[in-house]
């Protein structure tokens, strides 16, 4: 489609209007581009397919299998792969099939949750920030700047220790941690997007701030926010992970994937498939979201898109 | 009455290095359907007033000092922002520089033309649809009906400065502020732009306050000039009066320094020296330390705008006293 620039000799005489008869072509919008090239990159979609069925089988599988993730069945310790038990028994005889579904609901609902919270903080936070500007927002940053400065796995241990180990605190606590570069990330957008002529051009049209905000500066920062995102939530997973394996993460009978791993890795002379299946599958999804936050910023980066 | 009157307007911007003077003292006003230029090099504020009048200045750094501006009677440097975005984008509106970041990215051409006439509800949904399509005819967009639901990437810059008019002009103003419309484009897209604000100009007896610094370009398109230095208009006329009597020597040097107007094979006429810096309070005449005419007086007394001639004011002293005459 080629647009030349016709130009009109004399624009005071104007092109009859013929629109009864035209249809109206419905343009490619940014994002259409951006999911046209998503396509094309194939490691980005495996990564995205493969988290799909993973999504999927941590959510449906653990009603599929025959046994209960927390099903004991002593005779059975530490036995190998079989047709009963496809992955494996752990030490005390429950299925390692269901409990690695099991644990993947767990660990992708850490990702997800975690993500989600440090997401709204994280958009809130960066774009008043940005926006207003000025004091507030040297204020804003230097909060940050000072939250950067704990040390953040004390500091979610401190709040294991102190509350319990409570699910939905991890969540919280890391969520909390992992709110501050998406701040710094949204504030630095709406910084650049604020000085943008549109943005003047709807305060010169009369907009309302709130309307400015939501309709004409939230679509635009959205793109890099989805890809650190996608790029959070394995962040988060590991993070799980890693207090799961100090024992700080999930109670028994309930796991997730670091504490499966961290099981697996006591006994992996003697039982070896307890570390090899959790942890490959961890390892195969935390590639995957890597492949496709990749693939996502190459697909939304502005300077590829044309202009 | 004048439609829009601007009175003694300071805007000052409270920097680390200083207070920069920006806009310093500044007043003038324009009538319904009237053109009215501002012209002046980089930095001499110009922008910087219609942007306040606007209430477009970033607060802080920006803060209005004094003034008043009465647009219809009602001053707009002393309302709140829910009275001025009854005004701003219905009554007045503006068009900017660069039209490749002047329009959302991420919306359709139709729903940011529509956007202004829902917010002021001049329109429903239906009608302001209908309405933007006329508009997009009107400034020469080819196949209007067939590009309205694209996105502005698909536009070139040309284009897209003829959807901002179009965005600007939808809901028929009485005053457009256009800041420099045509920098940005090439030669021929400059011509058509300018004849097309002209047109609807007078389709809407609109009146167009229009910053640049071309004077080539202000010469042909308005029916006043004011020309700004270092944050104060220095000469103030009727473009005739203004290009034929130069009556401030800055006026007659930029003309001179036109290299369109010079012979060929002669080096191109500068004004010596630089701007001067606006975080420091000048003594006298801001244009002194360059002015080839300047007298010792000049360096003491601070100038005012005075009628030199009916309709025609200078800040020149030497001018006022009638010390000198300049030629164009």
């Amino acid at each position: 489609m080629s647009r030349p620039d016709q130009a009109t000799p004399q624009p005071s005489i104007w092109p009859e209007s013929a629109h009864s008869l035209e249809e109206a072509e419905q343009g490619h919008s940014l994002w259409q581009d951006a999911w046209h090239r998503l396509r094309k990159n194939r490691m980005a979609v495996f990564g995205g397919l493969f988290i799909l069925v993973m999504g999927l089988a941590s959510l449906v599988g653990p009603t599929m299998v025959t046994h209960g993730y927390q099903e004991q069945n002593l005779e059975l310790r530490e036995s190998p792969p079989s047709a009963e038990h496809w992955l494996g028994t752990d030490k005390l005889g429950r299925d390692l099939l269901a409990r690695v579904l099991y644990g993947g609901r767990i660990s992708l609902t850490v990702g997800l949750v975690a993500t989600a919270v440090s997401l709204t903080i994280g958009l809130l936070y960066g774009t008043v920030s940005g926006f207003c500007g000025g004091k507030v927002d040297a204020v804003m940053m230097r909060l940050v700047d000072i939250l950067y400065a704990l040390p953040f796995t004390i500091f979610v241990i401190l709040l294991m220790v102190f509350f319990g180990r409570d699910i939905r605190l991890m969540f919280l606590a890391i969520g909390a941690v992992e709110w501050l570069t998406m701040a710094r990330i949204v504030r630095g957008q709406v910084l650049s997007l604020r000085k943008q002529e549109f943005i003047e051009a709807c305060i010169a049209l009369g907009l309302p701030l709130h309307r400015i905000i939501l309709r004409h500066l939230a679509p635009n920062v959205l793109g890099p926010v989805i890809v650190y995102s996608t790029l959070t939530i394995p962040a988060v997973m590991l993070l799980e992970a890693f207090l799961s394996f100090l024992g700080l993460g999930v109670q028994e009978p309930m796991c997730s994937w670091g504490s499966l791993i961290k099981e697996g890795a006591e006994i992996m002379e003697e039982a070896p498939w307890l570390l090899i299946f959790p942890g490959s599958l961890f390892a195969m999804t935390l590639f995957s979201l890597n492949f496709l936050g990749d693939g996502l910023r190459d697909a939304l980066d502005p300077r590829a898109s044309k202009d | 009455m004048a439609l829009l009157k601007l009175s003694d307007l300071k805007t000052f911007f409270h920097t680390r290095a200083g207070v920069v003077r920006a806009v310093n003292g500044v007043s003038f006003s324009i009538e319904k359907g009237e053109t009215l230029g501002i012209v002046g090099e980089s930095g001499s504020g110009k922008s910087v007033a219609c942007y306040s009048l606007m209430g477009l200045i970033p607060k802080p750094p920006g803060k209005i000092e004094s003034g008043q501006a009465l647009f219809d009677g009602e001053d707009l440097l002393q309302m709140s922002e829910a009275q001025l975005n009854r005004i701003r984008g219905r009554r007045i509106a503006m068009i900017f520089q660069d039209p490749m970041t002047s329009l959302n990215p991420y919306l359709r051409i139709e729903d940011q033309l529509i956007e202004p006439l829902l917010l002021h509800g001049l329109a429903d949904k239906h009608g302001a649809r209908k309405k933007a399509l006329e508009m997009l005819e009107k400034v020469g967009i080819p196949g209007a009906a067939r590009r309205i639901r694209m996105y502005p990437h698909e536009f070139s810059g040309g284009m897209r400065q003829r959807v901002m008019i179009a965005m600007a002009l939808i809901t028929e103003p009485d005053l457009l502020i256009a800041d420099e419309p045509t920098t940005a484009l090439d030669v021929t897209v400059q011509a058509q732009i300018l004849e097309l604000i002209k047109s609807m100009q007078q389709q809407l007896n609109m009146a167009v306050i229009f910053i640049s610094h071309d004077l080539g370009v202000v010469a042909g398109f308005c029916d006043r000039v004011n020309v700004m230095y270092s944050g104060q208009i220095v000469e103030s006329g009727h473009t005739d009066a203004i290009f034929t009597h130069p009556s401030h020597p800055y006026n007659q040097a930029l003309q001179r320094s036109i290299p369109a107007l010079q012979a060929k094979g002669q080096e191109l006429f500068t004004i010596e020296g630089q701007p001067p810096d606006l975080t420091r309070p000048v003594s006298g005449c801001a244009f002194a330390a360059r002015c080839v005419h300047a007298s010792h007086a000049c360096s003491q007394t601070s100038p005012h705008l005075e009628c030199v001639d009916e309709g025609h004011w200078s800040a020149c002293l030497r001018v006022q006293q009638h010390e000198i005459t300049l030629a164009p």
